[in-house]
């Protein structure tokens, strides 16, 4: 797929990553081993119970979090993609010149026509 | 690449991180000292000269410790987080150039592990991946206090990590490079001689943009509501122990030192300084070390000095203040680049960027002092 | 050669976690196998040379897309008990309906692309000179100028759909919250948005 010549340093520079990859998770794990043949091990019911502050913990820990979070969530994810296309346009816009600012205005404008119904509507109000 | 290169790169590897850990040891000691002098106490002591040692000592006693597996917690999910919590800020310092580089054996080694293509993007791919460590140390507690903690903390990050990547966009505009070497190749000479060409100055605005969202994205007072001890016992990691909670601690402070040295590379010029002619490899990093330690001051100055701001007014200030911020400064230095005729050269976005982000400073100002204008909503949030 | 190990590496990863986070029962787990899956496929973008493409694949994908699944996870509670009964009495065929007529799409689409790389003038190491990342810009901006746009109403419609379902109207909220533990109450809304 890529010329001979670039092909090289190309995979190189990702294999490096891919062995910082793996010698960050074999340190953390070598450390996790150690730390398990050296810590002492004795579980006993009441220590492992869920923290709630010394009394006994009711029902099942896992409750339901609020809708609010979505909402977030779902304006992080279209940020996040508005994001992504700004970073091919940051590197080119300055060739492309003025229209290519013009055009990310519309994108962001419309972006913002969104953010700001959010805002009128209060969905960015924390209640 | 023959068996000496392998052996060199490995060599570097494990260089980086060894300089990684030695600055978190350093770090978390100088964020007691510095906490302690502000509020009028003497802070470590006892452990090594001036307490330098208290780090490894709760490092040493965190290793000694039990640390189990609550009943209610999902075994596997629990066991991973706390390595997801680490491993990411690794990968995420691996692009950063923390000095030049030295010539050993014929060879000129970098002090830097990768220079991706990619850089930039590489740095926020990363940085989005601290996310799960919270996420998931929270929910397979089994319990509410870390699941609350975690849902707050994950939905912090994201909305602060959409300023954190509209800051690093002006960078990428104003620079025009992703790579994280050409970042700081094009950083060197003076502004009128004696100015530093450094992209914190006419990127004023967007180095304000990046250092609050880091704040925001490694969970630092006064955005900790992660952790919120008044609230939430201590967030996602109330249930961890032992090395496990270590790991969770070490890799908060991994993200801090890896958004400071983010910040440096990208405004304050990376390992550039001027020094003298002998050992030239050396003051490089030392500098680079000097402004990882000064960015990281100001977040301690910061934490010493402003309370802990409720969770709405978190919201709000990311949502209605940083991110409309942010784009704006993105289409405006688009504008300021593209208009040579008016601006007449690059010299003159110095001028507009400092009053833009004057003016910023007092907006943020503003808003931070502002008092709750209505009260009537309050105790109604989860 | 490199290719090719990387290739046999990550090709069976990808599988797997795609098949264990279809068996998987908990909903957390299948996110998890999910995201692997991501990684495995964000590989794939690098051995074609499009780095750019790889990043965007971690930054959304695996940084932001499974974050909100996870949210919706976490909204809807995890230990909820597996309903058997089938709620919607058509969704079963239909599902099935459109899981072969979208096996037959990748079939053909698969099909149609083998030998495409081949094909173009001059291959994508021509394309992606001086950056991946320019190469898609330099399209993007010019001749895709109007599905770009269109991509932002696609978003911002998204957007408003998921304020529309999910958000409380004022009246809704009144009082303080239910007292006791601090457990929030399931959302009768929420059902809807997830």
């Amino acid at each position: 797929m890529l010329s001979q010549a670039s092909a090289e340093t190309y995979y190189q520079s990702y294999a490096v990553v891919l062995a910082v990859l793996a010698a960050g998770v074999l340190l953390v794990g070598v450390a996790f081993l150690a730390a398990r043949l050296i810590a002492p091990h004795r579980p006993l019911p009441a220590k492992l119970t869920t923290y709630e502050c010394g009394i006994d913990p009711v029902g099942q820990g896992w409750s339901q979090s609020q809708v609010r979070y979505y909402i977030y969530g779902f304006l992080f994810v279209i940020f996040d993609v508005e994001a992504v296309f700004l970073f091919p346009w940051a590197r080119i816009f300055e060739r492309l010149g003025y229209q290519a600012v013009v055009e990310m205005g519309i994108f962001i404008g419309i972006l913002a026509v969104g953010l700001l119904y959010a805002w009128r509507k209060g969905v960015l109000k924390w209640v | 690449m023959g068996w000496l290169d392998w052996m060199l790169l490995l060599a570097r590897i494990v260089l980086t991180f060894f300089m990684l850990l030695f600055a978190l040891v350093i770090v978390i000691w100088l964020e007691r000292k510095f906490i302690a002098d502000m509020q009028t106490r003497p802070g470590p002591l006892r452990a090594g000269p001036r307490g330098v040692l208290i780090t490894l000592a709760d490092g040493m006693k965190l290793f000694f410790k039990e640390s189990f597996v609550p009943t209610l917690a999902d075994r596997p999910v629990y066991l991973i987080a706390p390595i997801l919590a680490v491993v990411p800020a690794f990968l995420a310092f691996s692009v950063i150039p923390w000095g030049t580089h030295v010539t050993l054996f014929g060879r000129e080694i970098p002090f830097q592990i990768a220079d991706l293509n990619i850089g930039i993007l590489w740095v926020l791919a990363m940085t989005s991946m601290t996310v799960y460590a919270v996420v998931l140390a929270g929910w397979s507690s089994g319990s509410n206090y870390p699941l609350l903690g975690s849902v707050r903390s994950s939905a912090q990050m994201i909305s602060y990590e959409v300023g954190m990547g509209l800051a690093l966009i002006s960078v990428l505009m104003f620079t025009g490079h992703l790579k994280m070497s050409e970042i700081v190749a094009g950083q060197g000479g003076y502004y009128w001689g004696f100015v530093p060409r450094w992209n914190f100055i006419p990127q004023f605005p967007a180095f304000l943009l990046y250092l609050i969202a880091g704040l925001a994205e490694t969970n630092r007072p006064p955005f900790d509501l992660p952790e919120a001890e008044s609230e939430l016992v201590a967030g996602f990691h109330t249930e961890y122990s032992g090395w496990r909670f270590a790991m969770l601690y070490l890799g908060e402070y991994l993200n801090t030192i890896t958004v400071a040295a983010i910040a440096t590379t990208l405004f304050l010029g990376g390992w550039r300084g001027p020094h003298p002619s002998f050992l030239p490899w050396l003051w490089p990093i030392a500098w680079f070390a000097l402004k990882i330690l000064v960015i990281f001051y100001v977040y301690v100055w910061i934490r010493g000095t402003m309370p802990r701001i409720r969770y709405d007014r978190l919201m709000a200030f990311g949502w209605k203040l940083l991110i409309p911020l942010g784009l704006f400064w993105v289409l405006a230095t688009g504008t300021i680049v593209l208009l040579p005729g008016l601006y007449g050269s690059r010299g003159r976005l110095v001028a507009v960027g400092l009053i833009v982000g004057i003016g910023m400073l007092l907006l943020l100002a503003a808003d931070v002092l502002e008092r709750p204008r209505s009260r009537s909503r309050e105790g109604a949030s989860p | 050669m490199a290719e090719l190990i990387v290739f046999w590496v990550f090709a069976p990863l990808a599988v797997a976690s795609g098949i264990a986070m279809l068996l998987q029962r908990n909903a957390v787990y299948s996110a998890l196998f999910l995201v692997v899956n991501f990684f495995a496929l964000a590989v794939f973008f690098l051995m074609l040379g499009a780095e750019f493409l790889f990043a965007v694949q971690i930054i959304v994908y695996a940084g932001a897309i499974m974050v909100l699944f996870l949210f919706v996870i976490m909204l809807l509670g995890v230990d909820r008990e597996e309903r058997l009964v089938e709620p919607i009495r058509w969704q079963r065929p239909l599902g099935i309906f459109l899981g072969v007529g979208i096996t037959a799409e990748i079939f053909a689409a698969v099909r149609a692309g083998v030998g495409f790389a081949a094909k173009a003038p001059g291959g994508f190491a021509l394309v992606n000179q001086g950056g991946n990342a320019q190469a898609i810009a330099k399209v993007l901006f010019t001749d895709y100028f109007l599905p770009f746009e269109i991509t932002s109403i696609l978003l911002i419609v998204a957007a408003v759909a998921a304020m529309v379902l999910a958000h409380r109207r004022r009246g809704a909220v009144s009082g303080p919250p239910p007292a006791g533990p601090a457990r929030p109450q399931p959302d009768r809304e929420a059902e809807v948005a997830g």
